[in-house]
């Protein structure tokens, strides 16, 4: 259950959105979405890891953000992910700030 | 899934005469329709002829601060009604109030755990009013957003505003949303009723290099409030995923700075495109296009943004959008 919504599995996120007439998704087929969830993460933590944050799956269901001193909080959905991830960094997350702007880039 | 279409405006636009004349229509003759009033005694149903149970007004109050819970509620009492075979409609229209912010309606569309199984996102219709807009425009973040959000523009009293100003007034639409399509009030109730069916498929997406016939990416236009329209136009085929990671932290942190965002996206490995529609901290489904719209095969991206740097945006975007290379050497 997700913290925040407390709504039951609700990855519902556009990035991941339903296999529906018309809507642009990479969720219809098995292999794909997996490789897609990977690649997700992977990217994810190249942002997280500005503030020492770590992103994993859980039974590819859920998803694990940790922290580097081993703190862990588990969410369903992945438009939890930064209000999680700025609740457990002690500093935001914020795209437009150029330190993290070439930390990114610099990787 | 019915659409829902939000009809809104600022205060005197013309929302209400506008639906009055659509309801003559025989195509929104199965339309449910949802009116949002401020203040004790509601006044704009009684102005509609056509009163029965597909007409709710919803009078408890302005519809940013109510809408979590009516809307909803009001919403949900529809289908139940249809669901029993009460009532019968196709598509729902919700006028908000004058002063209305239009982002917290389509958010409970979509994240209403019921409501999102039935409805959906018919688009954005906004009123503009000829006369009075231009000031409105300087001096009420409230115009500007409901203009930022809109799919489509309805503009009012043509007849008594002077045909340079509204000209004028055009060009300031277009700095203000360059993504909506703009339709008069006296076009023919076809044309306006079509302006109903939007749906989110964009026709046409500016591009940044023709837009005015100049170069310049942005565009303030309200220096007292700090809005700014910028397009982001860009060559390569874009990362989905590296996209999906920036898009929905820039919006996390900047989405009620971030009036809206809208275009089309060249997607890596796929042949054609993608339409993204974004109004404050929400995204819609993205629509998978059956075929490019006119104008060059490239991303482009229009934002309505307050107090932001477009600079620092498209630094960001450029940043985020090599992640992938750099997970290929990790």
């Amino acid at each position: 259950m997700c913290s925040l919504c407390g709504i039951l599995g609700c990855d519902d996120h556009w990035t991941n959105a339903v296999d529906r007439p018309g809507v642009y998704t990479r969720n219809a087929d098995r292999q794909q979405r997996r490789a897609d969830a990977t690649q997700r993460i992977a990217a994810a933590n190249r942002v997280l890891s500005f503030r020492r944050l770590s992103l994993a799956e859980w039974q590819g269901r859920s998803y694990v953000l940790s922290t580097a001193t081993g703190a862990t909080t588990i969410f369903d959905a992945l438009s939890h992910l930064w209000p999680e991830a700025e609740a457990m960094a002690t500093r935001g997350f914020d795209p437009l700030d150029p330190a993290l702007i070439d930390w990114v880039a610099a990787r | 899934m019915t659409p829902v279409t939000l009809l809104t405006g600022f205060l005197g636009s013309g929302k209400t005469t506008l639906l009055q004349r659509l309801l003559t229509d025989p195509a929104m003759a199965q339309a449910a329709v949802l009116i949002n009033e401020f203040g004790e005694v509601g006044l704009d149903h009684d102005l509609l002829d056509r009163i029965d149970d597909n007409v709710v007004l919803m009078k408890s109050g302005c519809i940013c601060c109510t809408v979590r819970g009516e809307v909803a509620d009001a919403l949900m009492n529809l289908q139940s009604l249809r669901d029993r075979g009460e009532i019968a409609f196709d598509r729902v229209v919700i006028e908000t109030t004058g002063l209305a912010d239009p982002y917290p309606v389509l958010q409970t569309l979509r994240a209403h755990p019921v409501l999102r199984s039935h409805f959906n996102n018919g688009g954005v219709l906004t009123t503009v009013d000829s006369v009075n807009a231009a000031s409105q425009i300087a001096h009420r973040a409230e115009a500007v957003r409901q203009i930022a959000a809109a799919d489509r523009i309805v503009l009012t009293k043509t007849d008594l505003a002077d045909p340079g100003d509204v000209l004028a007034l055009c060009r300031a639409l277009a700095r203000v949303n360059p993504t909506a399509h703009v339709v008069t009030s006296d076009a023919p109730t076809p044309q306006i009723v079509g302006a109903l069916d939007v749906g989110l498929i964009p026709d046409d997406i500016p591009d940044t290099a023709s837009h005015e016939g100049h170069h310049h990416h942005a565009h303030t236009l309200n220096e007292d409030l700090g809005v700014v329209t910028f397009s982001l136009t860009v060559d390569q085929p874009v990362d989905w995923t590296n996209f999906g990671i920036w898009l929905t932290l820039l919006l996390h942190r900047y989405g009620d700075r971030i009036f809206r965002v809208k275009g089309i996206l060249s997607i890596a490995g796929e042949t054609n495109p993608v339409a993204i529609h974004g109004v404050q901290h929400l995204v819609h489904a993205p629509v998978h296009m059956t075929r490019w719209p006119k104008g060059p095969r490239t991303s482009r991206l229009v934002f309505i943004l307050e107090d932001i740097d477009p600079d620092l945006i498209r630094r960001s975007f450029a940043a985020f959008m090599k992640l992938d290379d750099v997970r290929a050497v990790a």
